[in-house]
């Protein structure tokens, strides 16, 4: 049975395309059948954070305007064959998409994956709502700041309109010490008000640059990150799994915390 | 015991940025979820203030209207402090009336 998820967030710039190429990345490696969709239409970077840029031949556009067949425009990950990416158009004709186009597009791919993730671009208007048209479940993405809580909290009213359930809440690029030292939000307190279950906890982690740059995921990196520990959890989450959440609480002193954050670690 | 820790590492938590923030969150995204425009909300007020008008004298200095939210349910918190009980009601005397409206 497939399982269509798009993840949202209502604010750019929170992450929300940087959590599904790691998300699809890590889903595929656990061995399921993993298709991304880049619902972002005119202005596309899935590809990019995926590395697969050079490769993107046709994309959803074309193959709406029937000018290609839906499997010649997934473009396969070489490094992961369990993960394709079906592109979205970076200038032409992204108006004519249609929330029905998404519904028959992604009803194409459940035939042929467990999971379809829909990336969907900044903002509440037409975009969204063709992102969200043939999803199932959301995961709502935010940081710990005013304007991406309140936007987020804008998405989760349209979820639940939309009858989009179950929402996930992430809570992405949180910095411990800033919450230690009372000048962030902490993720309850982003729970509190977003009033939605959480499935992840995301560090902030100067390393997503680095591998956004060079197009490998974050996950695939062999320096091991908490991020990528911290996305790795949310996939196994998804998958029904029960995981503690990391124990990302700044090392005050002892070494009684020390170890314990080491042990939380591993 | 977190409290306590608090409290001995002296933290302005009252004052911090991380409260202040969670504040205007909680204010605006009242607001945002009941999505009623200024002058709905100013005529409601107004109406319901019409209402207790009758029954009681009302100190309109301490009226006191606003929106919370919590586990994504909206309520409307309006707080009239009386002055006087009206002539023609033979109710108990009172000096505040609170009255929620959940929508």
């Amino acid at each position: 049975m497939v399982r269509v998820i798009v993840i949202t967030s209502g604010k750019g710039g929170v992450g929300k395309t940087t959590v599904t190429a790691n998300l699809g990345m890590t889903l595929a490696r656990l061995g399921a059948k993993v298709a991304l969709v880049d619902a972002d239409f005119g202005l596309r970077n899935l590809d990019l954070l995926l590395g697969l840029e050079n490769r993107v031949v046709y994309t959803a556009v074309e193959v709406l305007a029937g000018e290609c067949r839906l499997d010649q425009a997934l473009v396969r990950d070489k490094r992961q064959p369990n993960l394709v990416l079906l592109p979205a158009t970076q200038n032409r004709k992204a108006e004519m998409i249609t929330p029905n186009h998404m519904k028959w597009m992604v009803g194409e791919l459940s035939h042929q994956f467990d999971f379809v993730l829909i990336d969907s671009p900044a903002g509440i208007e037409m975009g969204f709502k063709n992102a969200i048209a043939a999803a199932q479940e959301a995961l709502v993405v935010t940081t710990p700041e005013i304007s991406a809580v309140r936007d987020a909290d804008r998405v989760v009213g349209l979820l639940e309109a939309n009858n989009i359930r179950p929402a996930h809440l992430i809570v992405n690029r949180l910095r411990p010490a800033m919450v230690e030292a009372n000048d962030m939000m902490s993720v309850a307190d982003v729970g509190e008000i977003l009033a939605l279950p959480l499935i992840g906890i995301v560090p902030e982690e100067e390393r997503v640059i680095t591998s956004t740059n060079r197009g490998e995921p974050l996950v695939l990196d062999t320096t091991k990150t908490l991020a990528a520990e911290a996305i790795n959890n949310i996939a196994r989450r998804i998958q029904g799994e029960k995981v503690d959440f990391l124990n990302l609480d700044v090392p005050k002193e002892g070494l009684f915390t020390r170890f314990r954050r080491l042990i939380s670690l591993k | 015991m977190f409290n306590f820790l608090e409290l001995i590492r002296g933290r302005d938590r009252a004052d911090s940025s991380r409260q202040k923030v969670k504040q205007r969150l909680q204010l605006v995204v009242a607001y945002d979820r009941v999505d009623l425009s200024p002058k709905a909300l100013e005529m409601m007020q107004r109406e319901i203030l019409d209402v207790i008008s009758r029954y009681v004298e009302v100190d309109p200095q301490g009226l006191d209207f606003s929106l919370e939210s919590n586990q994504r349910a909206t309520a409307l918190i309006a707080n009239f402090p009386i002055t006087r009980i009206r002539e023609d009601e033979d109710e108990e005397e009172e000096t505040a009336a609170e009255n929620v409206v959940k929508p």
